[in-house]
């Protein structure tokens, strides 16, 4: 069992209990830290798996920009916790068996298409030069030109869409 | 050196969860989170076939799916927020008022 093996299974057990925190925490802040951390050991992935930039814009855009909004938000709103409501008695073990379901389909359907030896090399060093940032570029760059503009009217859209959901129509107050 | 199938596997367990919050929570803060959880589980599977195959294309695709999820929750805790304005909860249950 080789260090990077061990490596692994830590950060899969933080990720899947950090996910397991997600779920079971009632507090929307805890919720929203544990998904923080969940997002953090996903960066570490990316960098066992040689994807140094994918790793940074991980780190910077979802556990920075997306979870400072979220905080944001839920500070904002002061609706961290919710008052106790009646719940419908059957829904939570429906839900789950219908997940595990879902898990072993998944598994089911990726473990019959995949030979199940393949292994994943270790990143050398050439994962961190800039030629290999620079292939990325190109391929981006190139390749996915159209894509990549259209993001950037997906996100001026958003941008347009929020500012028109929060304003306050002319005479409403705020609630 | 790590099998392709274990990163596979824990993409898939991390998704399962994520639908799984979507389920059976009722705060609509923590159903966003869930779905942003569902998205990095599909991320992780990107990139390690990515890496599997040698081709930088699952990580071109990773970085687009990171920007729109980045304008889909501006998009989404916007929604919140006005629902939370004029409802002042955001417990998913009690948003019935189409209920007959």
């Amino acid at each position: 069992m080789d260090l990077s093996l061990i490596l692994f299974m830590i950060l899969a057990a933080v990720a899947v209990l950090t996910a397991v925190g997600l779920l079971s925490s009632r507090n929307a802040i805890y919720a929203a830290l544990f998904l923080v951390l969940n997002f953090a050991t996903v960066a570490v992935f990316y960098l066992l798996l040689g994807a140094p930039f994918i790793a940074m814009v991980q780190v910077t855009v979802y556990a920075g920009a997306i979870m400072v909004l979220f905080l944001f938000v839920i500070m904002l709103l002061g609706a961290e916790k919710l008052p106790k409501g009646k719940v419908l008695p059957w829904q939570r073990p429906l839900a789950i068996t219908l997940a595990a379901i879902l898990v072993v389909e998944g598994g089911i359907l990726l473990f019959q298409r995949l030979s199940l030896a393949a292994t994943i090399p270790n990143p050398g060093a050439e994962v961190n030069s800039v030629k290999a940032l620079q292939d990325l570029g190109n391929q981006l760059f190139s390749q996915y030109l159209l894509p990549f503009e259209v993001t950037s009217i997906v996100l001026l859209v958003a941008m347009i869409g929020v500012i028109l959901l929060t304003k306050l129509e002319k005479g409403e107050t705020q609630g | 050196m790590i099998p392709l199938s274990y990163y596979l596997a824990l993409s898939a367990v991390l998704f399962s969860m994520g639908a799984l919050g979507v389920l059976i929570k009722r705060n609509a803060l923590i159903i966003f989170m869930s779905i942003e959880l569902m998205l990095n589980a599909a991320n992780l599977a990107f990139v390690a076939l990515s890496r599997h195959f040698n081709i930088l294309d699952g990580q071109i695709f990773v970085f687009f799916v990171i920007a729109v999820a980045a304008a889909e929750v501006a998009v989404g805790l916007a929604l919140i927020v006005a629902i939370f304005r004029s409802k002042q909860t955001i417990d998913v249950d009690q948003l019935n008022s189409l209920k007959g």
